[in-house]
C-alpha cells in the first residue's frame, strides 16, 4: 500500500459552500457502515447477529429520530424508500379522500353543514370560496 | 469461566509479521494491548477482552447502546488503521470474537487458502469513499410547469398543488439519481471494484438534502492521484452536486467473499 503511515481517514469535499467543521476526521456513520455491516465475515465462537444491531440502532431508531428533523426541512424523501413506502400510499388514499370531501363541500348546497351561517347576515360571502387568496 | 475470563476479539488477518510484532502501544475495543496471533503464514491481530463484558448476552446490550458502539466502533476502526500502516490487511467485521488464541490459530489454518487469496486481490489498492449530496430545490421542475389550471377551486387548486409538490420531489430525486448514476459511472472507470452503501442517516451523518450516491471505490495505488482529480473534475462539471472524498480506508468494502455478499 502506498500510503504507509496512519490511516486517518480525513474527508474532504470536492466544490460545493464549505463543509460546517463539526465533522469528524472519520465520521461515525462512515465507521459504523464498514465496521458492522463490511469487513470479512469470519464465524468466531461468539454470535451475535449484527444485522439487528444494524438496523435496530442505526436504521430505524435514528430514521425515526430523524424523520421530523427532515419533515421541518420540507423533505419527505422516505416516501420513495421502497422499505417505507406503504406510508405513501396512505398518504395518497387519505390525499383522495380529502379531495372527495371537499368536492361533496363545494358542490353541495352546504347550508346544513354551517349552521351557524344560517342567520343570514353572512350570506354575502357564501361558502367563502370566491374571495380566496 | 472466571469472573475475569477473556476471550479473543480479532481486528484483522494480515501476512505473518516475522519479527516485527504488533503496533506498538496500541490498544483495542477494551483499552487491552493489542497483540498478534500467527499461524499458517498469516498473523490475525487480536485483543484479550473480559467476557464480562464481550459474552453474548453483555455484548449484545452494549451494541444497543450508542456511545458504547461508537468508542468500540472507532477502537476496532483505529487498530485496523494501525496494523495497516504496516503492511496489508483484510479488516474483520465488529464483534469476531473466539473463546481463545489456540482457536484463533486454528482459523488460520484451515482458511489460510482464502485469506491468502484475499490478501492478494487486495494488495496495491486502497478504498476510497466517494458521496454526493444535494439540495432537493436544485433539482425540482420548473415551477411555471406546477400551476393549477384557474377554473379550479381553492381546495382542488390546494390539494393539486400538494400531488404536483410531491411528484416534483419525485421527479427531483429520479434527476439527482440519475446524475448519481453518472459520476459512479466515470469512477467506475477508474476502480478495480465499486461497492455500494445505503445513504446514511441524515441525523447520524449530520446533513442536510439528499444522499444520492455513498460508494466506495477499490483504486489502484498508482491510480489514486488520477482518481481524487476525476472526483474533483466531477464538482466543478456538477456544480449541483456536493461530492465528498474520504480516505484512504482499509479495504473494508472489499474483502468479503462473493458469495458472502450474494448471501445478503
Amino acid at each position: 500500500m502506498s500510503q504507509g503511515a496512519d490511516w486517518n481517514v480525513p474527508s474532504r469535499r470536492m466544490g460545493g459552500p464549505p463543509e460546517p467543521a463539526s465533522r469528524e476526521s472519520a465520521s461515525l456513520a462512515d465507521i459504523l457502515e464498514r465496521v458492522l455491516d463490511k469487513g470479512i465475515v469470519i464465524a468466531g465462537d461468539i454470535q451475535i447477529n449484527l444485522l439487528d444491531i444494524e438496523l435496530l440502532t442505526i436504521k430505524i431508531r435514528l430514521l425515526i429520530a430523524s424523520v421530523d428533523r427532515a419533515k421541518e426541512m420540507g423533505i419527505d424523501w422516505w416516501e420513495h424508500d421502497p422499505t417505507l413506502s406503504s406510508g405513501a400510499r396512505d398518504v395518497l388514499d387519505e390525499n383522495e379522500r380529502l379531495r372527495r370531501r371537499v368536492g361533496e363541500l363545494e358542490s353541495g348546497p352546504g347550508a346544513d353543514r354551517e349552521p351557524e351561517r344560517d342567520q343570514g347576515h353572512e350570506r354575502g360571502r357564501g361558502r367563502g370560496r370566491e374571495d380566496g387568496p | 469461566m472466571t469472573e475475569d475470563a477473556r476471550v479473543t476479539w480479532l481486528y484483522a488477518v494480515t501476512a505473518g509479521r516475522d519479527e516485527r510484532g504488533a503496533p506498538p502501544d496500541l490498544t483495542g475495543v477494551s483499552d487491552e494491548p493489542v497483540r498478534l496471533v500467527e499461524n499458517a503464514g498469516l498473523a490475525a491481530v487480536v485483543g484479550s477482552v473480559p467476557l464480562a463484558d464481550f459474552g453474548e448476552e453483555p455484548l449484545r446490550a452494549h451494541l444497543e447502546d450508542l456511545p458504547w458502539l461508537e468508542r468500540a466502533a472507532r477502537a476496532h476502526h483505529r487498530v485496523i488503521g494501525r496494523a495497516a500502516g504496516y503492511g496489508q490487511v483484510i479488516p474483520l467485521r465488529f464483534a469476531t470474537i473466539y473463546h481463545d488464541d489456540d482457536r484463533v490459530r486454528t482459523m488460520l489454518r484451515e482458511r489460510r487458502d482464502d485469506l491468502t487469496a484475499t490478501l492478494a486481490r487486495v494488495a496495491g489498492r486502497t478504498e476510497w469513499g466517494v458521496k454526493a449530496y444535494v439540495d432537493p430545490r436544485a433539482f425540482l421542475p420548473d415551477p411555471a410547469d406546477d400551476e393549477a389550471s384557474g377554473d379550479d377551486s381553492p381546495g382542488t387548486a390546494y390539494l393539486l398543488r400538494r400531488r404536483a409538490q410531491r411528484d416534483d420531489k419525485e421527479t427531483a430525486h429520479l434527476r439527482a439519481t440519475e446524475r448519481a448514476e453518472e459520476v459512479h459511472t466515470a469512477l467506475t472507470a477508474l476502480a478495480a471494484a465499486s461497492a455500494a452503501h445505503p445513504p446514511q442517516d441524515a441525523r447520524l451523518a449530520a446533513y442536510e438534502g439528499w444522499m444520492v450516491l455513498n460508494n466506495s471505490y477499490l483504486v489502484p495505488d498508482d491510480r489514486t492521484e488520477e482518481f481524487t482529480a476525476a472526483v474533483t473534475g466531477l464538482g466543478e462539471r456538477y456544480p449541483d452536486f456536493d461530492l465528498e472524498v474520504s480516505g484512504p480506508w482499509p479495504p473494508y468494502s472489499f474483502t468479503a467473499p462473493p458469495e458472502a455478499e450474494e448471501a445478503l
